[in-house]
């Protein structure tokens, strides 16, 4: 496939997700206790990161676009903190 | 550069205003994507605190080996439709149309396996409705995480779908037509759907594949 830098970069990024995913299959037969959830957590953050840096290019884009992101990263926030903060209070089950 | 400006609309000052215009309006979908998913993630991680125990079962009964592989697919088929996006970056119109339609064989691969996983779980009983059966105490529970499976997967499968079959359109025009070559705005968008719907399966398959796998 192509060999520019742009190609090669997809590429590592590919390999990376990759070894990410048997990673974080990996961690999943460990005994982490409450961990294993945050380490799930962690590595899925860290896939989609790649993600957005690498194959969606955020980098190289206009600040509307890093609005937007922020945006929807914030609200989601909201969402779970206001939602979380109400059902962790109550001990609903 | 020698090639002819790109046409743009009237309300546009020029290609590039337009090009950002378009791009921004796909990122302001992709962040509306992201709080319709994320009540979805949200019920998902209230009834996981409420039933830790029940989750845990249900989740040892999902086809890992079929999850995993899925994630692979889908992982690989967004690096082929960041190829696909740098070939109509080049003007490169054969590689663009083999690298978009590459694509659109991964994602229906994804489609292909996840069928099958529904085929087989509904016919372990595991489909929430008056047919489902879970043999412990806990079933209302664990059916819980069968209903938010369904609902998740499934509405992620539907949003693979539609991305299939306007990649494979998208991959038939490259192969008959200069369009994309001409203007690739429309290849970039379609990419920035596609690694979000990437993005939302990477923390789908944790969450419900990988559930206290260890004990």
């Amino acid at each position: 496939m192509n060999q520019t830098p742009a190609g090669k970069r997809f590429l590592f990024t590919a390999v990376a997700l990759l070894g990410l995913l048997a990673l974080t299959i990996g961690a999943a037969y460990v005994n982490l206790g409450p961990f294993n959830t945050i380490a799930a957590m962690t590595i899925s953050v860290t896939k989609a990161a790649l993600i957005v840096v690498f194959f969606m290019e955020i980098r190289g884009r206009s600040p509307v676009i890093w609005v937007a992101l922020a945006t929807g990263l914030f609200w989601l926030g909201i969402m779970f903190a206001l939602s979380m903060s109400d059902f962790m209070m109550r001990g609903w089950k | 550069m020698s090639d002819p400006p790109i046409a743009h609309a009237s309300q546009f000052d020029n290609a590039s205003q337009q090009r950002e215009s378009a791009t921004f309006g796909m990122w302001i979908f992709l962040a509306t994507e992201v709080l319709f998913f994320g009540a979805m993630f949200l019920g998902y991680t209230v009834y996981r605190l409420a039933y830790p125990a029940a989750f845990a079962a249900a989740s040892r009964h999902t086809l890992l080996a079929f999850g995993g592989t899925n994630t692979a697919v889908l992982l690989i088929s967004s690096a082929t439709m960041a190829f696909a996006i740098r070939a109509a970056r080049e003007k490169r119109r054969t590689a663009l149309a083999v690298r978009l339609l590459l694509t659109a064989a991964l994602g229906t691969l994804f489609l292909g396996i996840k069928g099958f996983e529904y085929t087989r779980e509904i016919s372990e009983h595991l489909l929430p409705g008056a047919s489902f059966h879970f043999d412990l105490p806990y079933a209302n529970h664990a059916e819980m995480f069968f209903y938010l499976y369904f609902l998740m997967t499934g509405i992620h499968a539907l949003h693979v779908a539609i991305g299939v079959v306007l990649i494979a359109i998208f991959g038939f025009r490259a192969w008959r037509t200069d369009a994309f070559v001409r203007n690739d705005t429309a290849v970039d968008l379609l990419g920035l759907y596609w690694h979000f719907v990437d993005i939302v399966w990477v923390f789908l398959f944790p969450l419900i594949y990988l559930v206290e796998r260890h004990s």
